[in-house]
């Protein structure tokens, strides 16, 4: 019964797939997968945005939407309404093909980045070997579409927030790929389902999961860094900013086209926060060994939505950056961390088994922390705070 | 040479071609990023899964972002009103003839010293891991010296470029 609960996505394929001849099964069995994906993650994108506005309403003592459906619980659906019926203007001056082409590629590729996650136990799509690469190749594509739609834009904003976009998206790209390094090199597989299998061990009760470990730790923390900064959330916001640029590269777009953009970017979310689940916490094992027993998928979806109010947490508290710090702190604190990250993985690998290696690598990580955070404040000169007009 | 090959091939083809007779800057840097698509689904074609990602990680990912920005950075992505044709027009289709001849002598030499009708090699993503670490470990960790004191050079430069400016 446990097990079938466990499997119970698996069954029902095989359970459909068992109505057509054998010929037409394994593309019935693909085909079946991708409506899954397909479905399920835009329903999450709704839950994510109803979410976000409840809980950032919640931290701005305001009530958030609170008019459609019992609780504004149907708020997605009217949006998705309203989106759907309004106007699509393209700009006069804009290069018609490339403004259209944008969100729609930028959608294929978000999509296509959840064929390799796994989703429970034999749940994924495409088991490969070069899984993580795969990922990195989509999430690296989309880079290319907020280019297309701000330059074909034809608007200056539009313009300046894909610069900002993909100048953003390039630095912490570096030390995004070099915090997932860690993990292959632990496991010895860019394979997800490997890495995954490599966690899902448990020692007194407690799983083998890496962000219990100081490498594994300080890795997590780098990647979360490097997400939020590749999903454009605050406080990595500049190329939307509200303030200066309107709505940065997606400003000239409306209706359905500008829903697709709002959708690749909490699509993109999920996916990142998927991924994090996979290489840092676990996948979709238990968090103990006496709950082993609770269907997998629940994990994986839980986790990936503990990761999703930890981003609106974030976006609730912290202020957006300047673009000048967005940079400095890619490039003189990010990245040389996720670097020696990389250093003290492998002394964690030569050390062997022990505590030796537990103190040793921890205190590498945390004296180049301090060390770091002081050299960089003292170059930036903060003295006591001085206010000019609130006294 | 099945069905996809062709359509693929056509589509490469296109994006290259489009690339070199599209008359604004950016649609041309686009249609070669299809291009470099194109090149990428043929590696996966072959059933080259590293080769494959690693083109669509580094050249889309990254060089056609590249070329992009230099191409906003540089100058306008209007077309010059004087043509896009350069006066040496004739040395330069001299010159690509010859690459071309030489490129496809050699292609086409490579084929005939392999033995004809040779099953696809399966070279999986594991074998590359374990022949980079084994026998070209060397030329492997060169490489990789030459770009992490790349990447610490680039931090040093954006230090040092700080703390002359204040």
């Amino acid at each position: 019964m446990i097990k079938n609960a466990d499997q119970i996505f698996v069954l029902l394929q095989h359970w459909i797939m068992s109505f057509f001849p054998s010929v037409l099964q394994p593309i019935v069995g693909v085909l079946l997968a991708v409506v899954t994906i397909i479905c399920v993650f835009p329903a999450l994108f709704a839950i994510a945005v109803l979410l976000e506005r409840k809980g950032l309403g919640r931290m701005q003592n305001r009530f958030g939407p609170n008019r459609v459906g019992p609780l504004g619980i149907l708020q997605p659906v009217a949006d998705g309404l309203k989106s759907l019926t309004k106007e699509d203007i393209v700009p006069t001056s804009a290069d018609a093909v490339v403004h259209f082409l944008a969100p729609v590629f930028l959608v294929v590729v978000v999509f296509m980045g959840y064929a390799v996650l796994p989703m429970g136990r034999n749940m994924t799509l495409v088991n490969m070997d070069a899984g993580l690469l795969f990922f990195f190749a989509m999430g690296a594509s989309t880079e290319l579409s907020v280019f297309m739609a701000g330059w074909s834009s034809r608007n200056k904003y539009s313009l300046l927030g894909a610069m900002r976009a993909v100048a953003q998206m390039i630095s912490y790209e570096v030390p995004l790929l070099l915090s997932s390094l860690v993990v292959v090199m632990m496991t010895g597989s860019m394979n997800l389902g490997r890495i995954v299998d490599a966690q899902n061990q448990y020692s007194w009760g407690l799983p083998h999961w890496y962000i219990f470990t100081p490498w594994g730790f300080a890795a997590f923390l780098l990647y979360a860094i490097a997400t939020t900064a590749e999903s454009n959330r605050s406080p990595f916001d500049l190329p939307e900013g509200e303030s200066e640029l309107v709505a940065g590269y997606f400003t000239e777009y409306s209706g359905f086209k500008f829903a697709l953009f709002f959708l690749g970017e909490y699509v993109g979310m999920l996916s990142v926060s998927g991924l994090g689940t996979t290489l840092f916490l676990g996948g979709w094992s238990a968090p103990f060994s006496f709950l082993t027993w609770v269907p997998s998928w629940i994990w994986f979806f839980g986790k990936v939505m503990m990761s999703i109010c930890v981003f609106i947490w974030l976006r609730g508290t912290l202020p957006r950056m300047r673009q000048d710090q967005l940079m400095n702190f890619a490039w003189k604190f990010v990245l040389p961390l996720s670097l020696l990250n990389v250093f003290v993985a492998a002394l964690w690998r030569f050390l062997g088994d022990g505590w030796a290696r537990w103190g040793v690598c921890s205190a590498i990580l945390l004296v180049a922390y301090f060390v770091m955070a002081k050299v960089g404040m003292k170059s930036e000169h903060f003295g006591p705070r001085s206010y000019r007009y609130a006294e | 040479m099945t069905i996809v090959f062709y359509v693929i091939a056509a589509i490469t083809v296109a994006g290259a071609l489009a690339a070199m007779l599209l008359k604004n800057t950016v649609h041309c840097a686009l249609a070669l990023t299809v291009a470099f698509a194109g090149l990428a689904i043929q590696f996966l074609e072959l059933d080259a899964q590293f080769a494959g990602f690693a083109q669509i990680l580094v050249y889309i990912g990254a060089v056609a972002i590249l070329v992009v920005f230099a191409i906003l950075l540089t100058r306008g992505s209007e077309t010059p009103k004087e043509g896009v044709f350069s006066k040496t027009w004739l040395a330069g289709l001299a010159i690509a003839a010859m690459v071309f001849a030489v490129l496809s002598w050699a292609v086409l030499n490579s084929t005939s010293s392999l033995p004809g009708d040779s099953p696809k090699p399966t070279v999986s993503v594991l074998e590359i891991g374990n022949a980079l670490m084994g026998r070209y470990v060397l030329p492997l960790e060169i490489v990789a010296v030459l770009l992490t004191s790349a990447l610490i050079g680039a931090v040093i430069v954006a230090k040092h470029e700080k703390g002359s400016a204040k």
